[in-house]
């Protein structure tokens, strides 16, 4: 697809191009008001757009309303039928599609079944918690095998454990269902797990798509870094010679190997698994080195995580294995890393997240 | 809470029911009059009132006329008013639906004496004054305003996501609102539909004015039967009336309560 949609003057999406395998699972990850949701309804035919196009296997879909485009959507409300029970609510795609009492029995116990909710036919969703009446809108969604299944944000609602133990349950469902995800969160760890591809959205548009390796490693603007995971940026005065880009942060000078293919100002972000942290005095042996002072010291059960503000009074963010030296809040400490480590990416007032 | 205070409060709420109730139930008795008047306390007991208001055409007549009407006007006034309601609750200029829906409710706040007087020329000129046609457009012009109400209350409760869900599961606008929207605001339409019928069969400013001798509804047939001499068969229509009344409101109460505990 590829769609721009305007509401006034407010561009919501700025010619968004999008490209989805069968069978992927596909995620649209950004920050709220990036676009992801406004793409997901322009799919589902809740929003048409101001210009751009759609295909789902091979069909075209421009004007053609949402009840005839035959997919799949799961709500962040759940949206269920509060007048019918579950058995009826999720009856209720088949028998708009002329589905016969019996075939539609099966094909709903089915779909009940998959999403390990078959005892609850007769209940009424008042009586459900939100967990499971998020899986009774998932089996509403599946039931009349859509070749598309939309999810917008679902798991928002619900509380820690549950949104960990319900992806692990559409992660299991996808598989075994083999159809085309198409999933919206704000959550990027909820992306890395689902996910086959992502989509990251920011202010209407898309920065990247990759995998989940691939926006991690290899983040290609500011914005998917900084969204993706922690990182530290380095900001300072920038010096290119040759292949390597130079950066001096009050006083220090810290090195690239790579410099930046256009124009732009660098920045310098580095995966909080790629500093270590030395006592003053250690040495760096030909790595970076910057001064810094531990500034917050996190224990993590699986590690440590500690901020550290160095002397232009940034902050970097650093993860060490359980066997690493421990430090405490005020201790002055040496933060070391490899040139080869660093990503080089041009500085974007775009990539300023607000924090909502 | 004090079981004196519990003491005083219930007596007091009890006072306070008697005084509410009291005079419905006075024309209880005052209905079983062996005489001709409507002397309370009653002299001896008879059914001749009873009798009379079935037997009597001008009794069984008007208060056939009040049913038909009322009918009519429940069914005209509850899909017009549901419209409307439905039309309003969806405009995207907030302010000139919040004009429009205050327009449409002013005879319900207009003074009924102002109504009937225009009403009553403009049926003159179009010569609907007794006739069916003419009491039912006017009643439904009175109820209209209270379906509005009581079926905008539930749209404004309704959440319109379930539309948008039932677009993702296949429903087109109509099927949409025919199979979720509608079963959802039942309740209000229902009340909207019980409010037009009792204001259209308790109607009588507008009645007195466009009434003849050839159609009457209860209520004008009550009020010339209590100005012209004090005939107790005013007393049996109100007990029958209150009687008919109770029990539909016990039913509704037992119907609701069983649906809530099931």
């Amino acid at each position: 697809m590829s769609a721009t949609k305007r509401y006034g003057s407010f561009v919501a999406l700025n010619d968004v191009s999008l490209h989805v395998e069968a069978g992927e699972f596909m995620t649209l990850l950004g920050p709220s008001g990036s676009g992801k949701t406004t793409t997901l309804n322009v799919v589902a035919g809740f929003t048409d757009v101001t210009s751009g196009g759609l295909t789902v296997d091979g069909v075209s879909f421009v004007g053609v309303p949402a009840h005839k485009r035959n997919i799949g959507v799961v709500f962040q409300h759940y949206a269920l039928f509060p007048h019918m029970n579950v058995g009826r609510n999720v009856a209720y795609p088949l028998s708009l599609r002329g589905v016969g009492k019996a075939e539609r029995e099966r094909r709903v116990a089915r779909a009940l079944d998959m999403v390990k909710m078959a005892d609850f036919a007769h209940r009424y969703p008042s009586e459900l918690s939100g967990g499971q009446q998020q899986r009774v809108a998932l089996a509403r969604a599946i039931v009349f095998d859509p070749p598309l299944l939309l999810m917008d944000e679902p798991l928002g609602a619900l509380d820690k454990k549950l949104r960990e133990w319900l992806q692990l349950e559409i992660k299991r469902i996808h598989r075994e269902l083999g159809t085309t995800f198409v999933y919206v969160t704000h959550d990027q760890e909820e992306a890395l797990v689902l996910s086959d591809r992502i989509a990251v959205f920011n202010q209407g548009e898309i920065e990247q798509i990759g995998t989940g390796r691939q926006l991690y490693d290899e983040p290609a603007t500011l914005f998917v870094g900084k969204f993706v995971g922690d990182s530290t940026i380095l900001r300072g005065l920038a010096r290119v010679s040759g292949e390597e880009t130079a950066i001096d942060i009050a006083g220090e000078t810290v090195t690239a190997r790579r410099r930046l293919a256009g124009d732009g100002k660098p920045v310098m972000l580095l995966r909080p698994e790629k500093l270590q942290l030395v006592r003053p005095g250690a040495a760096a042996d030909g790595r970076n080195r910057l001064k810094g002072e531990i500034a917050e010291a996190i224990y993590l059960g699986s590690g440590s995580k500690y901020e550290v503000r160095l002397a232009d009074g940034s902050t970097a963010i650093v993860r060490t294995p359980l066997e690493a030296e421990s430090f405490a809040i005020g201790d002055p400490v040496g933060l070391v890393f490899a040139p080869s480590d660093v990503k080089l990416l041009p500085d974007d007032d775009r990539a300023e997240l607000t924090l909502t | 809470m004090h079981p004196l205070t519990r003491a005083i409060l219930g007596l007091a709420c009890v006072l306070v029911a008697i005084w509410l109730v009291a005079p419905t139930l006075v024309v209880v008795p005052m209905s079983f009059n062996e005489n001709k008047s409507l002397a309370f306390p009653p002299v001896g007991f008879s059914w001749q009132w009873y009798e009379n208001f079935f037997s009597n055409p001008d009794w069984s007549a008007s208060f056939g006329n009040s049913m038909k009407v009322a009918s009519l006007v429940a069914i005209a006034a509850t899909v017009l008013g549901t419209l409307a309601a439905f039309g309003l609750g969806r405009m995207q200029n907030a302010a000139v639906g919040g004009l429009l829906r205050a327009l449409l409710i002013t005879p319900m706040v207009v003074p009924g004496v102002v109504l009937a007087i225009g009403i009553y020329a403009v049926y003159l000129n179009t010569h609907l004054v007794g006739t069916l046609t003419g009491f039912v457009l006017a009643h439904t012009v009175l109820a209209v305003p209270f379906v509005i109400i009581a079926v905008s209350a539930s749209l404004e409760v309704f959440d319109k996501r379930l539309e948008t869900a039932a677009a993702s599961c296949g429903a087109d606008r109509l099927t949409a609102f025919r199979t979720v929207t509608l079963p959802i605001i039942l309740p209000g339409i229902l009340s909207g539909l019980l409010f037009a019928f009792v204001t259209s069969f308790d109607e009588i400013i507008v009645a007195l004015f466009i009434t003849s001798p050839y159609l009457k509804t209860l209520p004008v047939q009550i009020y010339a039967s209590i100005t012209r001499d004090a005939d107790p068969t005013v007393a049996a229509v109100g007990t029958i009336l209150f009687l008919a009344t109770s029990l539909i409101i016990a039913v509704g109460l037992l119907a609701g309560s069983r649906r809530r505990r099931g």
